[in-house]
């Protein structure tokens, strides 16, 4: 009963995306207000479908109900309730209802947050939002339908992939999905704005929170995918330029740019088409990658089961949408005209920048990543692009970027004082140097390859710049304390974003380097009472239990103590688990943190005479890389709140600019 | 912006999407897209002597390659898609216009002799020698990475076919057979 | 898992996270004695893929392949080849497919300059749009800016840094 409540909620939901993609759209064509408003409560009734639908699917899910393939498939009742209920969206049918809810949260959003917007282009955004809905659903219903039943149901489940019952990969797609669909949120912006062949600085006010969200959703979802890499498979990686990570790197270096640009859309009324060009191609790259990932077209390590016919399917949805859009594009874009004027060396400028190397690196992840693919389609035979490869070509790429970083948000707008801004960074370059040559002649250090040096270098220059300007706009030391003090409070909640959020980028910098230049690692058979000696600590191995009972797993249990000069420092308990069903290994690195670095350590098989094969790493500011994106998403938050950016804030600000005028 | 710059990027879109197409075509047709072409066409089959699996047939040496038609086999107990083209490669070697016209020789890859044999047994032995290749050293030479595996050898002992996986009686009819035919002519 | 049922799954298409798993490559057993030629080892095998698995390489594959590959690795660099040898070996036997970095060549050209040719399609862009601006404004790029401007700069400028 619940699974058909279920379907015949997302059949009714599909009916509604069909009237909410027409009825608004007419009416925003014909300037009727009565059609145009058509469009919020076909939202809020599209939302309430679609959650009805996902909480049918989720409570099969948890009641068990093995009449329903989907569950069947993927569950089991031995699970802890926590994975019955991310098994939901740990599949492909599932996943995709989860994609659905979350584009139709974003598309309620709109209709109860959206009151101050114009009218017209509510209506079309919403329109816009509604038919990428009525492509999914389709997709849903046609080829995907969580709620097929069997019969007879089998007494129980075949379970969950055993890697996927982990609190980090639990969460990992919910978040990778809100930021993927919120960049529909830039994309139907885009689209409505191409359709009234007007994009204004309230334009960009409108879709720049949106983006924010977003873009922190897909920080953190792939900060979480790549924190789960690190301490589940095992040997201390946490990128691996895969496909799959590729296909969510993409739209966020896009979504970056995006970012980026639109400030200068709303700040000085250019880089029209370019911003909105990016609005697409970003959400395309997001739906790119779910074709990608679904269709088998290219295999990667982590993907769903490849079916060519879902392939078929979403290669035609991306065909209208990004096509349509690219198409609206070429036709409506050389209308769009730009403002403000401004020299290359200035903050529009270097903003501009950051976007063609930001595009170029998003390029250049694309191009790596299907490369093989052309290679075949044009018969010059099979080429793996890997790791080596990225790391060649995208380093040169973020390098000059990070240090204009530094540089730009010290050049006015319009026409920027460069000597004058790089002058003011004399404490930030003091500072890299000092890095840099410390990083160079300290003793841990002194071992470490010489571009150790210049990443830590780097990533110093970043974070000095970044707290010089801060200290500029508060003018620190500069003026009366009270005047700092003053200046400090009334700076807008947007520039601390910003300060925030690059510093979290130079945190993440100085984490590779450190991980990529210093990691210690020992591989040895280990009996109980041996110390393997790493980076100044001892690691004795205390004994192994076996046999441990999890929830649906036995566990092999090691016990390390670590002492450093003979003080006790930690107790290490790495852990290999194996699921019953499906019958599978996985393994749980013990990891013990200072915020430095982790001491790592895996426990592997037994070489048959008791001993064990264990892997001790130390791993120099790991922690740094996943700090350092939360402190992005942190300053991406505080942005968010910046009172500019708060509903109706485009109305207030125009009505705010209207006094100012009044008063000038 | 001009007209062409805006076009650019539908363009480019466009310029993927075949590629996707084509891609979906052939996976829809079932023509696996990971078989990894080899290198080794139309090259000198690598030197190997390994000693033999059975005592009844002789071990296996790159010399011996020389001067007739040569499909050599990698297989393993272990190896499932083995087991499905086993009786094809029994029957192969039944038939009248094979006899004298093709040796087969097997390599028993990363396998225990005893469970090599046992697999012989239960199964029959289609092939004229069988060398063993326990450290699979011989396999990596050949380019194998995955079992089973088929070379096919001209008289002057160059490697002029691989099948990657099991042969099954379309790939016999239509891919061996023919080259067969032509490399005795 | 076993080659031989690793590899029908690779043929069925069916690679529901058949690959990714706890990896538990390099085995204390095949380590060099000598760091300095472990660390050539474990460098080469971060460069070359395990042909067996998709997208890694075959220092974190635990793929029979893979571990096979690193011993004969490791052996030829003890019998004295160097990186470069080694590696050809194994292109010699499986192809540029074995290369994770593949080499710059003709069939390659696109791929390694693609990059390149994409920043530099940025760049002229960007110069593109600034000289369009600047032609289609006059010289008012060079001129200093007149009253309405600098009243106008001054509004945009309170604008920016009060919010």
């Amino acid at each position: 009963m619940i699974p058909e409540l279920g379907q015949f909620a997302l059949i009714v939901a599909l009916f509604v995306t069909v009237v909410q993609s027409v009825v608004p759209l007419v009416g925003a064509i014909r300037g009727d207000r009565t059609w145009m408003d058509m469009a919020r409560p076909a939202a809020l009734a599209q939302f309430a479908l679609i959650a009805t639908a996902f909480g049918a699917l989720m409570s099969c899910y948890v009641t068990s109900d093995f009449s329903v393939l989907n569950v069947v498939q993927n569950s089991h009742t031995d699970k802890p309730l926590i994975y019955k209920i991310s098994g939901v969206w740990a599949n492909h049918e599932g996943s995709m209802l989860l994609w659905v809810l979350i584009l139709s949260i974003y598309g309620m959003a709109v209709s109860v947050f959206g009151g101050n917007l114009p009218p017209g282009l509510r209506a079309r955004a919403l329109s816009v939002q509604a038919m990428i809905a009525f492509g999914f659903l389709l997709f849903i219903l046609f080829t995907s339908n969580p709620f097929a039943r069997v019969d007879p149901a089998p007494l129980n489940g075949d379970g969950l992939n055993p890697l996927l019952q982990d609190p980090g990969l639990a969460f990992h797609p919910p978040f990778l999905y809100l930021g993927y669909v919120g960049f529909s949120m830039a994309f139907s912006f885009a689209i409505a704005a191409l359709m009234e062949g007007r994009v204004d600085a309230a334009w960009a006010r409108w879709v720049r929170p949106w983006t924010l969200v977003a873009w922190c959703a897909l920080t953190l979802g792939i900060a979480m995918g790549s924190w789960w890499a690190y301490y589940t498979l095992g040997w201390g990686g946490w990128w691996y330029w895969d496909p799959v990570e590729n296909a969510s790197f993409m739209p966020w270096l896009s979504g970056t740019a995006l970012l980026h640009s639109s400030i200068v859309v709303e700040k000085r009324d250019t880089l029209k088409a370019w911003t909105i060009l990016l609005a697409i191609v970003t959400f395309s790259l997001s739906l790119l990658g779910t074709f990608l990932v679904r269709s088998g077209v290219l295999t990667s390590v982590h993907s769903f089961a490849a079916d060519p016919t879902r392939g078929v399917f979403v290669l035609a949805l991306l065909v209208v949408v990004t096509g349509g859009s690219l198409i609206l594009f070429a036709i409506r874009g050389p209308t769009l005209k730009g403002g403000g004027l401004f020299t290359p060396l200035s903050r529009e400028g270097s903003l501009l920048f950051n976007n063609v190397l930001m595009s170029t690196a998003a390029g250049t992840v694309l191009l790596g990543t299907l490369y093989p693919l052309f290679a075949d389609a044009l018969e010059m035979g099979k080429v793996s692009v890997g790791a080596p490869f990225f790391n060649a070509v995208f380093i040169p790429l973020m390098v000059p970027m990070v240090v204009t970083m530094a540089v730009a948000p010290l050049l006015s707008w319009k026409r920027g004082d460069f000597a004058g801004a790089l002058g003011r960074l004399k404490f930030a370059f003091a500072a890299t140097v000092a890095v840099a040559a410390g990083t160079w002649i300290a003793p841990g250090g002194g071992s470490g390859p010489l571009w150790a040096g210049r990443g830590l270098g780097l990533a110093a220059w970043l974070a000095a710049g970044t707290l010089v300007e801060w200290a500029e706009r508060v003018r620190l030391f500069r003026a009366p304390f009270s005047e700092t003090a003053d200046r400090i409070l009334r700076l807008p909640r947007s520039a601390y974003g910003m300060t925030v959020a690059h510093i979290g980028v130079a945190v993440v910098i100085a984490g590779i380097t450190g991980s990529s230049a210093w990691t210690q690692e020992k591989i040895q058979v280990m009996h109980p009472g041996d110390v393997v000696s790493l980076h100044g600590y001892d690691l004795r191995l205390e004994g192994t239990e076996d046999n441990l009972q999890g929830p649906n797993y036995s566990i092999l249990r090691a016990h390390f103590s670590v002492t450093s000069g003979g003080r006790p420092v930690a107790d290490l308990y790495p852990e290999k688990r194996m699921y019953r069903q499906p019958p599978r290994p996985t393994t749980d690195a013990a990891i013990r943190t200072n915020l430095l670095g982790d001491l790592y350590a895996v426990i592997g098989d037994p070489d048959g005479t008791g001993g064990f094969v264990t892997r001790l790493y130390f791993n120099p500011l790991v922690p740094w890389i996943f700090i350092g994106a939360i402190i992005m998403v942190v300053g991406g938050l505080v942005s968010l709140t910046d009172r500019r950016y708060r509903v109706g804030a485009p109305l207030r600000t125009a009505r705010a600019m209207a006094a100012q005028k009044g008063r000038a | 912006m001009r007209r062409w710059t805006t076009l650019l990027p539908a363009a480019v879109f466009f310029v993927l999407v075949a590629f996707f197409a084509w891609r979906l075509v052939l996976i829809t047709r079932g023509d696996a897209p990971n078989l990894i072409p080899s290198v080794m066409i139309d090259k000198p089959a690598p030197a190997f002597d390994l000693p033999p699996l059975v005592l009844d047939r002789p071990g296996v040496q790159a010399s011996g390659l020389q001067g007739k038609v040569t499909l050599i086999n990698f297989f393993s107990s272990w190896c499932i898609p083995c087991r499905a083209e086993h009786p094809l490669l029994v029957n192969l070697m039944n038939r009248p216009d094979i006899k004298g016209r093709m040796t087969l020789i097997g390599i028993d890859y990363k396998d225990r002799p005893e469970d090599g044999r046992g697999w012989l047994d239960r199964l029959g032995n289609p092939y004229d020698a069988i060398g063993m290749d326990r450290d699979g050293r011989v396999g990596i030479d050949f380019g194998v990475y995955g079992v089973p595996e088929s070379y096919l050898i001209d008289r002057q002992g160059r490697i002029r076919y691989k099948q990657v996986g099991p042969f099954t009686a379309e790939d016999i009819r239509e891919k061996l057979l023919p080259l067969l035919a032509e490399l005795n002519k | 898992m076993r080659l031989g049922v690793r590899l029908r799954g690779l043929f069925m298409g069916l690679m529901l996270l058949a690959v990714a798993g706890p990896v538990m490559a390099v085995q204390p057993d095949e380590v060099l004695k000598d760091p300095a030629m472990e660390a050539r080892a474990r460098a080469l095998g971060r460069d070359l893929r395990c042909m067996v698995c998709q997208n890694q390489s075959i220092d974190d594959s635990d793929a029979d392949l893979a571990r096979d590959l690193r011993v004969l690795l490791r052996q030829r660099l003890v019998a004295g080849d160097s990186d470069e040898q080694a590696k050809q070996y194994l292109v010699d036997r499986y192809g540029d497919y074995v290369l994770l970095r593949p080499p710059f060549k003709t069939t390659t050209l696109v791929l390694w300059l693609g990059p390149a040719a994409l920043l530099l399609a940025g760049g002229w862009g960007a110069v593109m749009f600034f000289r369009r601006r600047t032609a289609s404004a006059g010289p008012a790029g060079e001129r200093p800016l007149d009253e309405t401007e600098q009243r106008r700069l001054k509004r945009l400028l309170s604008n920016d840094r009060e919010g």
